[in-house]
């Protein structure tokens, strides 16, 4: 492999991606993520399809290639079982592989590897063998994009013990997130939802935001507990503004982790306000809402007022562009969901 | 099937050029470049041609709808129609095809209608024809699991008695993918009456060939699966048409699947939201455009005195009147419904579904109800 980038850069570049406050993209900080990671720690490689001198379909890879040249970060031939197959050898070996599915959907090739192998080694091997892989999916829904390219599919993964499921909502968490989870020595699925890739905040890189596996409230009140994370936490805040115009005080969580669950941030909320929704793109039957609602519900049953209520797609394949609207949750479908309880 | 493993023949072995039957420059090639494909006849030529140019001004449409952002998402086959339509003149009415995203104008030239084809780049609905009526699969985005309903389709056909065949295209990219093996294999162990059609376009979305394969040719991935592999000038129309007619005679008459693959170029981005200059040279581009299948094998038709002005001027005027057709059908853009959303998820309806339909029809009832886009 020839190397593309000087490599003498890559080593002597500052550690951080120092940027005073500026609008940064949640797919910026996700590049900015990559190229820290890369630079504080040589073991850390990226590879996919068309990571490379593309930058990646969105871009999350932009200039890597040209920083860090070949033997950090490669396009690999297009095979999802293939990318995520070799990452774990090259763990074995003691890498730190972040491996790019170009889309949700794209991912189900590679189904076998993560949930046969990825998810089962360290236990298999009483804890001998670690895979510190990041397998990062660009996914859901709201970008008009043509069948296979909207999924939701978080409910496979948080389904399957040995994997680390996380989703960040903006691009602070974007950042550290992602920086969490190359540093995890678990596997992690690091869902990245796309129609937020170009939603920007101002923000200082390098930020450190509230620790990769924890749940954060986004905002204070005292009803309703309204959970939600990736493309739906800035729908659940849409709802909590409107909400407040009627004086009905919802608090938003953005659940960030999805496995494992922060039983303590949401328990503490559940117990002050006695209600909860939980808000997601994904069809409802057998999906995550399922999960938080029995778990919820266990832990926190003489704390409720009324059952845990699920906002989310319907349970249908995800539509094509021109009706995928009729199927995301809206503020207005959250909160007309609310009202169905008996005040 | 024989079963004596060491009595099986050996296939043919793609040939060292690609396999051309007319040269760029529009002469009949005689040498054994052609491998012994002998050229086909003149009035399959000009069909050929034909169908080229009007798939060409098709996708000319399309593309400037698709600036005007009035589709999703369009993948231009532009260069690459000497592979498309020569396949699809290949097959016979019984025969099924199994296209990919690329492949929109072998729809065109299996006469699906344009309202149709445009469904799924208008973003209407996932597949707007019905599969049976035109014997062609949904247009596949997952690369490489369309090969398997091919073989598997082809095998049942073979299996009632049926002189089916399936032809299946695969990109260049696409062969890297685990069901592209399976397919081969499951095809040549069963010997199932399937064409492979790879059209090797140089790139999947931004990566190159060398970094896809370290084959020489993607056709000879065919000798380790036991089958005969092609490896062909995918810019000429007359030697594709040659050598994928011959798959198909073989597979009708049980000789099993073949592997062809046509070496061609795709001149346009990937989509509309691909930037080649990020990953390719425009001289590269400009190279592949001086090969162009149209020009070549207008030019042989030219010289051979089949298309005259007249016929040149026939074709431009069916171009057109296609075009406007395909205006018109964009500008009759069907109302929606989306409570059809909740019609075909299953044959046999559920009344979880109904409910959640129910929900649906409420609230589009109300003012402030979700909206079509
Ligand atoms: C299983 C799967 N992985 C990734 C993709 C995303 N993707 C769409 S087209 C494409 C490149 C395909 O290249 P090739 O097979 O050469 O076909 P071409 O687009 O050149 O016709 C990729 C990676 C996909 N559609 N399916
Ligand atoms: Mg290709």
């Amino acid at each position: 492999m020839t190397i593309l980038g000087d490599p003498h850069i890559a080593k002597t570049a500052a550690t951080a991606t120092a940027i005073t406050p500026s609008k940064v993209t949640m797919a910026g900080a996700l590049t900015a993520a990559l190229r820290d990671s890369m630079t504080a720690d040589s073991r850390v490689v990226v590879f996919g399809e068309d990571v490379g001198p593309l930058g990646g379909v969105f871009r999350v890879t932009d200039g890597l290639a040209a920083q860090f040249g070949e033997t950090r970060i490669w396009d690999s031939p297009l095979a999802e079982a293939g990318i995520v197959g070799t990452a774990i050898g090259m763990a074995m070996y003691g890498m730190r592989p972040v491996v790019e599915m170009q889309f949700d959907a794209f991912s189900y090739p590679a189904f076998e590897q993560i949930t046969s192998h990825l998810a089962k080694m360290h236990n298999r091997t009483k804890g001998r063998v670690a895979l510190p892989i990041v397998i990062r999916i660009p996914y859901a829904g709201g970008i008009g994009g043509v069948e296979h390219h909207s999924d939701s599919s978080e409910a496979y993964w948080i389904h399957t013990p040995g994997l680390t499921v996380v989703s960040p909502s903006n691009p602070a968490d974007a950042y550290s997130m992602l920086r969490d989870a190359i540093a995890s020595d678990d596997p992690v699925i690091f869902l990245e939802p796309k129609s937020r890739y170009w939603s920007t905040d101002t923000i200082e890189l390098p930020i450190k935001t509230a620790p990769m596996t924890s749940a954060v409230v986004l905002r204070e009140g005292s009803d309703v507990t309204l959970l939600a994370y990736g493309p739906t936490v800035r729908t659940a805040l849409e709802a909590a503004e409107l909400a407040s115009l009627e004086g009905l005080s919802i608090e938003v969580i953005d659940l960030r982790s999805l496995s494992p669950f922060d039983d303590e941030t949401v328990g503490a909320s559940v117990r002050k306000t006695s209600r909860a929704a939980i808000v997601h793109e994904a069809s409802q039957f057998g999906g995550y809402g399922a999960e938080v609602a029995a778990r919820v519900t266990e832990r926190q049953f003489f704390f409720l007022a009324a059952p845990i209520l699920r906002i989310t797609g319907f349970d249908i394949p995800y539509p094509s562009p021109r009706l995928e609207a009729h199927n995301l949750p809206t503020p207005e479908r959250i909160l007309s969901a609310l009202d169905s309880w008996q005040w | 099937m024989n079963d004596d493993v060491a009595q099986r023949e050996e296939p043919a072995r793609p040939t060292a050029q690609p396999i051309s039957l007319i040269s760029n420059d529009g002469a009949a090639v005689t040498d054994s470049t052609a491998a012994g494909f002998a050229l086909p006849d003149s009035a399959t030529l000009l069909g050929l041609y034909r169908q080229m140019v009007i798939s060409r001004r098709f996708e000319s449409q399309v593309m400037a709808l698709t600036r005007q952002g009035r589709l999703a998402t369009y993948p231009s086959a532009l260069g690459q129609e000497a592979c498309e339509i020569a396949a699809v003149a290949s097959l016979d009415k019984q025969d099924w095809l199994f296209p990919t995203y690329r492949d929109t104008i072998a729809l065109l030239a299996r006469g699906v209608t344009v309202s149709e084809i445009l469904a799924f780049f208008r973003g209407d609905w996932h597949t707007g024809f019905d599969p049976y009526e035109h014997r062609i699969a949904p247009q596949s985005t997952p690369l490489a699991t369309q090969a398997l309903h091919a073989v598997g389709l082809a095998t049942a056909a073979k299996l009632q008695g049926d002189d089916t065949v399936a032809l299946t295209f695969l990109g260049d990219g696409s062969t890297s993918e685990g069901d592209a093996h399976e397919a081969f294999n499951f095809a040549a162990v069963w010997q199932a009456p399937v064409v492979f059609v790879i059209q090797n376009n140089h790139y999947a979305i931004s990566v190159p060939y060398a970094k896809q394969s370290h084959a020489r040719t993607l056709a000879d991935k065919a000798i380790g699966y036991g089958m005969p592999g092609y490896y062909v000038d995918g810019n000429d129309a007359a030697a594709m048409y040659a050598v994928i007619s011959s798959g198909m005679d073989r597979a009708r008459s049980g000789g099993g699947p073949t592997l062809i693959e046509g070496l061609t170029y795709r001149i346009e981005a990937h989509t509309n939201s691909d930037d080649p200059s990020r990953y390719r040279e425009k001289s590269e581009e400009d190279e592949w455009r001086a090969h162009d299948p149209i020009e070549r094998l207008g030019k042989y038709l030219a010289n051979a005195n089949v298309l005259t002005p007249a016929v040149s001027e026939k074709i431009a005027s069916e171009a057109e009147e296609l075009a406007a057709n395909t205006r018109d059908a964009m500008n009759q853009s069907p109302v929606l419904d989306p409570l059809e959303l909740f019609d075909h998820v299953y044959a046999e309806q559920r009344s979880s579904l109904l409910e959640q339909r129910a929900f649906l029809e409420n609230e589009l009832a109300t003012a402030d109800g979700g909206s079509e886009r």
